[in-house]
């Protein structure tokens, strides 16, 4: 038996609002991309309630442009801990009319993920979808609370947020609305990065340093893939690199990096001059790309 | 790492973001991108200094009306502690940023315009923090270079404050006056040369010097049970954890606890964190507990040590910030979660509204608005056990739920 329970406050307020979730709603569910900040997510739930098995499932909507390593590890996990897994495809939205494809240079199916997402929420009537959001992403995110309620078409009215006082959580809603719960609120990148060093996470092999086929765009590293538009003139080149974000293929930039171990990569971080969202093709769009995404129900 | 939470509060143009910029930028936390997009907007509006407001300015409404108009939170860190700012708006009609902000703080930051010096904006920030018992309270004076770093102007400002200060109700609070410039980077992490006559520390000087011990509010140990952890696997088929956060003690192995309501007596069995067990729990942190024998605990049921009991009543009166622009009138229902703990309430009695800039109060109020603080008696449906908010300040805090709109609509603190 050990002395005292230790402290670590980040991970203390995570634990805390898990268990909020599974107190106040009936149907949660847990938003789960295979990217670090999910796989984080579910370490947190193991720990809020053990020694019994978490008490929702996972949902991952599938782009269909995934990174393979991506998926390959989420089977894994899901079996490894006896979880529920549920996918929900964007191509099937886009089989169905409900979404186009969009076409050219930028194309990519991130945006299309959301009416993918409200529909899966409609189909199973969650209450609470559960994300890996963090509040130094993005500036709007920094705007998010914690328990974030969604009015019956998924939407986000920044304008008008319950406010959220010492740690009490207010997960009060009517029929049709629900709830998007930001367990990670608070933690910065390196504090997940430290988590994942600290507890021997597995995460997929493409965080870490590897050589991979790119081409470089708008000064950002692209990954030479099916799903990706490249032009004729677009070098394909072969590089040693890492991804420090992992949304699908068609939106997410690689870093240069020879950080092949956790260890390295916690010192990349730390030492980092460029944010981690500085790769994200989809946050280039606009300065107030990520507020217009959320507004529509985006997580 | 240690993670200090800090509440901002100024009017609008006394230079809280870019305060907070200032903070991140002396620091090296910002990172190339956000810099380079920070020069290049601040180019486009045709400055000739960075405009710090916009690292912290997420919405698209705020860019382009120059103003903060929600609760931002600003992370950076330092070799010994990660910080956590509110970037709280400071327009009267946004108090209840402000109350929400300093609710989830140890520290608070209350800029004063040298050019202006105490306002009524000022004696509402400071009266907010010492509400709701903000232990270290930092009063930047800033622009101290539009009033060429003067000394007297400084020392006028602090006796203003001072005088405030006479006025407060919790004595315990600390407060640390520092000049400061924090557009051109005087004593904001760098200490200035331009004031010579200031011997004090720097803003970040006093905020990496705090002892996060003693800034803590410490009290008796309060159990709250968020959740019942029931397995029924093989392995664990008689388990039943009560899950939830220690507040304001310890709580160890052998302890002699009473559940409440049912005011059974029992033991503390095992405490787990995740997989493992500990002789004891530190406060704040997510443990499961287990107790001796098997007694009736559900969600919102609390442990206590037996022989520290909180109070166990259907009735109590408390300061309450309204936060809704539906009125608060007396005989009116409401959903008053108390910790993880909800009950229904009935307002027997609005008392008075207290002014808060200190001018008095109000006895002839008969409903509050938006941004009222007001002392208010409650009657509810099923007892909570609660200790004064001066004793302790997670069990002596509730917020108030409409039950039609199912929003927050205001925050107590009970006598």
């Amino acid at each position: 038996m050990k002395d005292t329970s230790h402290s670590n406050s980040l991970e203390n307020e995570a634990i805390y609002i898990f268990r909020e979730v599974a107190a106040q709603f009936e149907k949660p569910v847990l938003l789960f991309s295979g990217g670090k900040d999910s796989i984080t997510l579910v370490r947190l739930a193991q720990k809020a309630f053990w020694p019994a098995k978490i008490p929702f499932p996972l949902l991952h909507i599938d782009t269909g442009h995934n990174f393979p390593e991506t998926i390959a590890f989420r089977d894994g996990l899901v079996k490894e801990l006896g979880l529920e897994l549920i996918v929900r495809n964007v191509q099937d939205s886009i089989d169905a009319g409900k979404v186009k494809e969009e076409s050219g240079k930028y194309s990519s199916r991130n945006a299309l993920q959301t009416t993918t997402l409200l529909d899966a929420i409609e189909e199973f009537k969650f209450d609470a979808c559960i994300g890996g959001a963090r509040r130094d992403e993005e500036k709007a995110r920094a705007k998010e609370r914690i328990f974030s309620v969604r009015d019956d078409f998924g939407q986000w009215n920044e304008r008008n947020q319950r406010p959220e006082l010492f740690d009490m959580l207010n997960g009060q809603i009517e029929l049709g609305q629900n709830v998007r719960v930001f367990p990670i609120s608070n933690w910065t990148e390196l504090d997940v990065w430290s988590y994942i060093e600290k507890e021997e996470m597995e995460i997929p092999s493409i965080y870490f340093a590897h050589k991979r086929k790119v081409f470089l765009r708008d000064g950002l590293i692209w990954s030479h893939s099916d799903y990706v538009f490249q032009e004729d003139d677009e070098e394909v080149l072969e590089r040693m690199v890492r991804f420090r974000t992992v949304g699908d293929m068609s939106c997410t930039a690689a870093v240069f990096s020879e950080a092949a171990d956790i260890e390295a990569v916690v010192e990349e971080i730390r030492d980092a001059t460029i944010s981690e969202r500085g790769a994200r093709i989809d946050d280039k769009r606009s300065e107030a790309a990520m507020e217009k995404r959320k507004q529509q129900g985006y997580f | 790492m240690e993670v200090l939470k800090i509440a901002t509060a100024g009017s609008v143009d006394d230079g809280k973001s870019t305060l907070i910029g200032r903070l991140l930028y002396d620091t090296k936390s910002l990172t190339t991108d956000k810099l380079e997009a920070i020069e290049k907007t601040s180019k486009q509006k045709g400055y000739d200094y960075l405009d710090f407001s916009l690292a912290t300015d997420g919405l698209v409404a705020e860019r382009e009306q120059g103003i903060t108009i929600d609760v931002a939170h600003i992370y950076f860190s330092t070799a010994t502690k990660s910080y956590i700012i509110a970037d709280t708006p400071g327009h009267v009609e946004y108090t209840r940023n402000m109350v929400t902000g300093a609710s989830t703080s140890q520290a608070a930051i209350i800029l004063i315009d040298a050019r202006k010096g105490v306002i009524e904006q000022t004696n509402r920030h400071f009266f907010i923090n010492n509400l709701l018992r903000v232990k270290e309270v930092v009063v930047a004076i800033n622009k101290m270079d539009l009033v060429d770093f003067s000394e007297e102007k400084y020392n006028a400002i602090k006796a203003d404050f001072e005088q405030l200060m006479s006025k407060r109700d919790y004595h315990e609070q600390k407060i640390t006056f520092i000049p400061v410039s924090a557009l051109k980077g005087d004593n904001v992490v760098n200490a200035s040369e331009n004031t010579p006559w200031y011997k004090g520390e720097t803003v970040l000087e006093h905020l990496e010097g705090l002892d996060m011990a003693a800034i803590s509010n410490v009290g008796t140990p309060r159990f709250p049970v968020q959740y019942v952890v029931r397995p029924k696997t093989d392995d664990f088929h008689d388990f039943r954890g009560f899950a939830g956060k220690v507040y304001g003690g310890e709580l160890s192995v052998g302890d002699e606890v009473v559940a409440l309501p049912s005011q059974t007596r029992s033991k503390i069995k095992d405490i787990y964190f995740y997989d493992k067990k500990y002789k004891t729990a530190a406060r704040r942190s997510s443990v499961t507990i287990t107790l001796e024998d098997e007694i009736n605990v559900s969600r919102g049921d609390m442990l206590v040590k037996a022989d520290d009991l909180p109070k166990i009543e259907k009735q109590f009166k408390a300061t309450i910030s309204w936060m809704d622009s539906q009125q608060l009138t007396a005989g009116s229902k409401y959903l008053v979660q108390h910790g993880v703990n909800k009950v229904l309430a009935k307002v027997e009695t609005i008392h008075h509204k207290i002014n808060p800039d200190y001018s008095g109060i109000d006895t002839g109020a008969t409903a509050l608005g938006m941004n009222d603080i007001a002392q208010v008696s409650f009657k509810l449906n099923k007892p909570i056990f609660y200790d004064a908010f001066k004793d302790h300040r997670t069990n002596g805090s509730f917020i108030l739920i409409d039950t039609q709109s199912n929003s927050t609509v205001g925050a107590g603190f009970i006598n």
